[in-house]
């Protein structure tokens, strides 16, 4: 098994997305081989998103870097984050290629 | 919070032109809330957009009630921008003071409530089971339309609402 930096899930309970987002970071983990406990943050207030520089639930940070970062001027707010797919449909969740995208990067940074 | 069978709230609100609308008197009227920035009101849009525009004697309402203090992307400002850059087949009323969508019981971006000839609500929830599946085509809400249209009972009047949850004002 490899190893990555922390892997971390930011959530916000105003948004259904949390549960599909972790299934697919945890699927993506498992097929690429990576033993990392996901770390679950939940985000409960605006001055905490804010803190947290959150700019939507589900945010999901390999190492510190949000695997799909955010545009410029996007706040940072309690609400549902939009993402956009590889055939260019919206979701609340990220797309699973991106994901894996992003733990194969951090794998060979570590 | 209206429960399915009881009368629904009557209501006139503007859409992004000014001009002011109402549920219909003798017909069946859809209501969506709905918004700018939720991903799943947005992932389920041009399936509701399509079944606007195959349900012609059903009006459909589409309603932003989100507090656009905290959420600018809700402005009414931005909804104009959103109906003038993209083919809506539907008004999209502005719920400023919330009293409708408070009315009803909105919980959620989008949530669906459809009402008959006589004002009572026939089916309440999501669109169809899948925001992420376009082929499901908003057949829970066709489903009851369906029904309504053929003078029947819609066979799955509720549903549970599946989206972004309504911005209330603090």
């Amino acid at each position: 098994m490899s190893a990555v930096p922390a892997v971390e899930l930011l959530w916000w309970d105003g948004c259904p997305s949390y549960d599909d987002a972790l299934a697919d970071l945890k699927r993506v983990l498992s097929e690429e081989g990576v033993s990392a406990a996901v770390e679950l943050v939940e985000i409960e207030s605006f001055e905490q998103a804010a803190s947290e520089r959150f700019p939507g639930s589900p945010t999901i940070r390999i190492g510190g870097e949000d695997i799909v970062p955010p545009g410029d001027g996007e706040p940072f707010t309690l609400t549902c984050r939009i993402y956009r797919l590889r055939d260019g449909r919206v979701s609340p969740t990220p797309d699973p290629e991106d994901v894996r995208a992003a733990v194969r990067r951090a794998k060979e940074d570590t | 919070m209206i429960a399915i069978g009881e009368s629904a709230p009557g209501f006139t609100l503007p859409d992004t032109d000014g001009v002011e609308h109402s549920p219909q008197e003798d017909g069946i009227t859809a209501v969506v809330f709905t918004c700018n920035h939720c991903p799943y009101a947005l992932a389920w849009h041009d399936r509701l957009t399509q079944a606007a525009r195959d349900y012609p004697d059903v009006r459909f309402l589409a309603i932003n009630p989100n507090d656009a203090e905290r959420y600018p992307g809700d402005s009414f400002e931005a909804m104009k921008e959103r109906v003038a850059q993209e083919e809506w087949t539907m008004p999209y009323l502005r719920d400023e003071a919330q009293d409708v969508a408070r009315a009803y019981g909105a919980q959620t971006t989008p949530d669906i409530f459809v009402i008959d000839g006589e004002g009572r609500l026939r089916y309440r929830g999501a669109p169809d089971a899948d925001h992420d599946d376009p082929a499901l085509n908003a057949a829970w809400l066709r489903e009851a339309l369906d029904a309504l249209l053929a003078g029947e009972e819609p066979q799955r009047a509720e549903t549970p609402p599946k989206g972004c949850s309504v911005k209330w004002k603090s």
